[in-house]
């Protein structure tokens, strides 16, 4: 089997001095793939793609990006080398504008980022109408929009999601899962945890479902949709 | 006539000085909303890094003075204001590596910022009497007046006469050309969008590669320019005096808080509410009444609501109505 394009393998871990919360847990995602990390709650979903991006302390175990060994590395350097992060809450600059938003996405970038911003303006119609506007002033959905916006303003070569849909009505939540297959099929990797589990699986290509910090199912999203075991523990039948 | 005379008493005494005042408030609780709002505290050394900034900015116009260079009809001290920016910003630079950033990699509660620069306070205060003494300052050495009062009043045919210092009109242009600028750095420059990103929220500002000590250094020199700049033009206008300006720690914070602590629009239209407040509560009221009221009502007394002395209870007072009804400011700033 080759090396997966995003792994974080056996991962142990927890925070700072704490307990461990992941017991070797393995996440992985591929080019074109849209891969959801599904569970109940307090299942270390979340910390499981901390963990991923470096905000963990990871005792055991390891994280490779493209081959190469990330484990030590600070989430910044992570984004440095091609990681993009949209974490669950405060993940928007609300005094700002969408524009600045997008503008502070690419603070790392020394080149002219203009068509950049302007295929985040197309994959995402609402935020060029909206760009002059403060983002704290928009609804829940647009900002997430704004939050996925301003990560992908870096070019990410793995873009990671943190319960994008968390707190949105059922209309918006299709819409944005609607517009994250549209960004996957521009070719970026996603990497995404979820609390709706029948929504994220049926859109998964790769899918994990985690129990008390460890793997417990992994395949396809069609695959853990027809499973059983998975629908009678997770999906409510 | 009556009306015009009240009009000119009020403008004399009430509107320009008022004005003049809250610019300068305003340039200093501008400075304490940035350190607020980037920094995250209320930084207790704010009058004393005013002082500082106007003696260095004293001994650079009393050094050009010296060598005869002079800015004909204005202040000499408008050209040793950048030194005096310069010599605050690596101060304020210095005490930053040396106190607070112990305190900000350790992640310290914001009351621990405070008590440290309470701490700076008064090691500054030292620092500054040792420069310069305890005694008032005069520095102001350019053509006095822009209007003279028996001028206007041969002019106008008016009783009340009209007085327009040039100290007055320089701290009205220097203020708006300051906030004009801050404003345009903040609003269009790349370093002043990470400023804002960085108040905003720290953590994405740090995920976006934004430099956070270098965010803490730019910040540091612009509230060293609009602290230094607020200090010479009230020494300028009024005098220096070690004691007065570490006193104005309080109307500043209470401009600052009325505003919207976080929000610089709310630190300048705070510092008109604080300065207009001061004034108007403490002025005489008795003539500009004699004129705008028909005879029988005269007033026989001052109509004075608090004698000058008592003028520090006003930015109190406020402080206190603000706190109770509107803890965000006037302008949804952050509640304290």
């Amino acid at each position: 089997m080759t090396e997966p394009f995003l792994i974080g393998e056996t991962m142990t871990g927890g925070y700072g001095r704490g307990p461990d919360i992941l017991h070797s847990c393995t996440i992985s995602v591929d080019p074109g793939q849209i891969a959801v990390i599904v569970g109940p709650n307090g299942a270390g979903k979340s910390t499981a793609m901390k963990a991923i991006f470096g905000m963990l302390n990871v005792r055991s175990g390891s994280v490779r990006l493209a081959g190469e060994d990330i484990t030590k590395l600070t989430p910044q350097e992570r984004v440095m080398k091609g990681m993009g992060f949209v974490p669950q809450v405060r993940n928007i600059f609300p005094s700002m504008t969408v524009e600045e938003n997008l503008e502070m996405g690419g603070f790392i970038r020394t080149d002219d980022f203009r068509d950049t911003m302007e295929q985040i303006y197309s994959l995402f119609p609402i935020l060029r109408d909206k760009r002059h506007q403060a983002a704290g002033e928009l609804s829940g959905g647009q900002r997430q929009q704004v939050a996925v916006g301003r990560a992908l303003m870096t070019k990410p070569k793995v873009l990671l999601l943190d319960e994008p849909t968390a707190g949105v009505s059922p209309v918006v939540m299709d819409e944005l899962f609607d517009r994250i297959i549209e960004v996957s099929r521009t070719g970026i990797p996603i990497l995404m945890v979820e609390q709706n589990a029948k929504q994220a699986l049926a859109i998964a290509d790769r899918a994990y479902v985690l129990v008390q910090g460890a793997n417990a199912h992994t395949g396809t999203g069609a695959d853990l949709l027809a499973d059983p075991e998975v629908r009678r523990s997770f999906l409510g039948g | 006539m009556d009306f015009l005379n009240a009009l000119v008493m009020l403008t004399n005494f009430v509107i320009i000085p008022a004005s003049v005042y809250g610019a300068q408030l305003a340039l200093g609780a501008l400075a304490i909303t940035l350190i607020y709002s980037i920094l995250r505290f209320s930084n207790f050394a704010h009058g004393d890094s005013m002082a500082f900034g106007t003696v260095v900015t004293i001994g650079v116009t009393a050094l050009f003075q010296s060598w005869g260079l002079h800015l004909g009809p204005l202040p000499t001290a408008l050209i040793a204001l950048p030194f005096g920016v310069i010599a605050t910003a690596l101060l304020m630079i210095g005490t930053d590596i040396a106190v607070y950033r112990f305190y900000r990699v350790k992640r310290a509660a914001p009351i621990v910022f405070v008590m440290a620069s309470m701490g700076v306070m008064f090691v500054m205060n030292g620092v500054v009497r040792f420069l310069a003494g305890t005694k008032d300052i005069s520095f102001d050495d350019g053509v006095r007046f822009v209007i003279k009062a028996a001028e206007f009043k041969k002019w106008s045919g008016l009783d009340q006469p009209l007085a327009l210092r040039s100290t007055s009109l320089i701290t009205l242009v220097v203020a708006v050309a300051v906030v004009a600028w801050l404003f345009w750095f903040l609003g269009k420059t790349r370093t002043g969008k990470s400023m804002r990103a960085f108040s905003d929220n720290e953590d994405l500002a740090l995920l976006s590669g934004i430099a956070p000590n270098r965010v803490v250094m730019v910040t540091w020199a612009i509230v060293a320019l609009l602290t230094t700049t607020a200090g010479v033009l009230y020494g300028l206008d009024k005098a220096y005096s070690p004691f007065t300006y570490f006193q104005l720690l309080l109307p500043t914070f209470a401009a600052a808080i009325v505003g919207g602590l976080g929000s610089p629009l709310g630190a300048i239209a705070g510092g008109f509410v604080v300065a207009f407040s001061e004034v108007v509560v403490t002025y005489v009221w008795k003539q500009v009444a004699a004129y705008l009221l028909p005879a029988a009502l005269e007033p026989t007394s001052l109509m004075q609501i608090m004698s000058t002395e008592y003028k520090v209870a006003v930015s109190f007072a406020i402080l206190v109505v603000v706190l109770l009804f509107k803890p965000t400011g006037l302008f949804k700033g952050q509640s304290v």
